[in-house]
């Protein structure tokens, strides 16, 4: 079974073609750019087309599909929609996938269910890495406060600090919301350091 | 009790009317709020609609057809009940083609003109196999039906001596820029940014070819529109005052910063005034002219979702996806349209209502009265550049003329 997997983010066409890997009897192709894409899907005359609702080149390889002459080509999963819950499931995680007619459901579905499974554990990587983001601006915030109360209120880091805690549970917020709003604060009122 | 719809949308200028109805409140004021989910291709906006991720999506009016006729997939009702705009697309070519057919610099072009000179240049090149190319959004989008009248009755065969491919609106500029297509028939501000960039010249605004032609519509499954008729009634009424907004000159700057900004259209909000204030620069360093009613989201009860205009989407349905004209299918088509709940949610507001539901397109000259559901309402031209009306009732033979005069040719 032939199977183009179009990503136009290629760390996770990686990991969704590594998933894959897993199917012996399949050859996988990966594609990334838009530039050529539908002379690229013509020549690999794939099986299955993999590819992600955000791709601006869903439309683009539809009218392909629709107009193209080969005998196998691939049609939306839609077309079959024996298998509703796998459909939804593929467009909860945010896939589109489109299959040449014929091809038995019960070699499709494993492979469907695989890729819907990858890409919701990208999904996760890419929160917990936001997550990450987050934390570090947050912390750098916070630096940031302590200094800036450091120098205009002659305090120690740990006086600093503990003054950004008091008016955080004061005030029910978070440390790195007060944090933020003094650095804030300090930009608007303060010498522009 | 708040209600609660999630609408899909493109980045495009003229997803302008449900954005301004949650923006300046008008949503909020009828005791709705709208979420908004936005993507890049309309196969995800469709593929989102039919799985219930939205309630509604604004979307190009001939899919919506198409998907109630099960065209590419299996079929799924859908009802339009508000008619999000009319126009607000143009025709760009490339700098060199623009030259090349003579189209004038500093305004638009004649369409009849710039037709006979493409066709001569088009019939060339499809001597010296290698045929003009033109992008357009989407198989079933005005934008492909506008741009094949023109050519057609021009004398240039769609697919014969051009030829015309799908091109994703925000890459419609880079295609220009590399020569990968000829010309483009895109939405605002994607013509504007290719001009920016200097590789393309607009030619044509669609509403040279159609003076009032139908554009995209607020879409949602039939199904869903029974369940919340009162949600939906409130966005109609939300709607129509945020058109009366967005046509405001004293509103135009700030509404193309909102509609700019990175949670919609993500673009430039001097190029999105353009669109909005019926002024576009045609070429880069060229002052902007003033092209009236470039696009039209307000007046004329422009939102009225007419049962002819679906009716000519189903006719060149039938003539360029060269299916055979079927009257059940025609109808199922009409009927996507929906007067009824337009009618129902501005009944007692005072807004202008017209008498009937369908019209014969194309038929006014200039501006004339016509019956409202309450005293007498004007509407503009409406023409067609070719001077042919569209009569619903003889479908058949509107079709076989078309077709006729593409053989005879």
């Amino acid at each position: 079974m032939r199977i183009a997997i179009v990503d136009q983010n290629s760390s996770r066409a990686a990991v969704i073609r590594e998933g894959l890997g897993a199917f012996g009897d399949c050859e996988l192709f990966v594609l990334t750019e838009r530039h050529g894409l539908v002379a690229r899907i013509g020549e690999i005359a794939p099986d299955v087309v993999l590819m992600d609702l955000g791709n601006p080149s869903r439309d683009v390889l539809e009218e392909y599909f629709a107009v193209s002459r080969a005998v196998a080509r691939p049609i939306a999963m839609f077309v079959d929609s024996s298998d509703e819950d796998s459909i939804a499931a593929s467009i909860d995680a945010g896939i589109s996938a489109y299959v040449v007619d014929g091809l038995a459901a019960q070699r499709i579905r494993p492979l469907l269910d695989l890729a819907v499974r990858r890409f919701q554990a990208f999904a996760r990587l890419q929160a917990d890495l936001d997550e990450a983001k987050g934390k570090l601006a947050e912390r750098e915030a916070i630096d940031k406060a302590k200094r800036i109360l450091m120098k205009s209120r002659t305090l120690t880091e740990p006086e600093a600090y503990a003054e950004l805690r008091r008016k955080a549970m004061q005030s029910n917020r978070r440390i790195a919301d007060i944090a933020e709003a003094v650095v804030t604060a300090h930009e608007l009122l303060g010498d522009g350091e | 009790m708040s209600e609660r719809l999630t609408i899909g949308f493109l980045p495009l200028v003229d997803a302008c009317l449900p954005i301004l109805a949650a923006e300046h409140g008008f949503a909020a004021h009828e005791g709705l709020e709208l979420d908004f989910v936005r993507d890049v291709s309309w196969a995800t906006v469709l593929d989102r609609l039919l799985y219930g991720h939205t309630d509604a999506a604004h979307l190009i009016a001939p899919l919506a057809i198409a998907t109630t006729l099960g065209r590419g997939r299996p079929a799924e009702p859908l009802s339009a009940p508000f008619v999000l705009g009319l126009n607000g697309n143009a025709i760009t070519f490339t700098t060199a083609l623009a030259d090349a057919v003579g189209a004038p610099v500093g305004r638009l072009g004649d369409p009849r003109a710039i037709g006979r000179a493409l066709a001569a240049l088009a019939a060339e090149r499809r001597a010296a196999g290698q045929r003009l190319r033109f992008g357009v959004v989407h198989r079933y989008s005005s934008h492909n039906y506008m741009l094949r009248y023109w050519l057609a009755a021009c004398g240039i065969a769609p697919d014969h001596d051009v030829e015309i491919v799908t091109i994703a609106p925000p890459f419609a500029a880079d295609a220009i820029e590399t020569g990968e297509i000829d010309g483009t028939c895109v939405g605002e501000p994607w013509n504007s940014v290719a001009v920016d960039r200097g590789v393309g010249r607009i030619v044509l605004a669609t509403a040279q070819i159609w003076r009032r032609g139908v554009e995209k519509v607020l879409a949602m499954r039939t199904a869903r529109l029974e369940e919340r008729r009162p949600a939906v009634a409130s966005l109609i009424r939300a709607m129509r005052l945020a058109g009366e907004h967005f046509v405001d000159p004293a509103n135009w700057r700030a509404n193309a910063a909102i509609l700019a900004s990175a949670k919609y259209l993500d673009a430039d909000p001097q190029l999105v005034l353009r669109a909005i204030s019926d002024r576009l620069v045609l070429s880069k360093g060229q002052s902007p002219i003033d092209y009236p009613d470039f696009m039209f989201q307000y007046r004329e009860a422009a939102n009225f979702p007419w049962v002819s205009q679906a009716e000519w989407l189903y006719s060149q349905m039938v003539r360029w996806d060269g299916s055979a004209f079927d009257s059940a299918d025609a109808a199922l088509a009409a009927r996507v349209f929906r007067p009824d709940v337009y009618r129902s949610a501005l009944t007692g507001t005072g807004d202008q209502l017209p008498g009937a539901s369908s019209k014969v397109e194309g038929s006014l000259k200039r501006e004339t009265a016509v019956t409202a559901q309450q005293g007498a309402m004007v509407l503009g031209g409406n023409a067609f550049f070719d001077g042919a009306a569209f009569d619903p009732d003889d479908l058949e033979g509107y079709l076989e003329r078309q077709i006729n005069a593409a053989v005879q040719k």
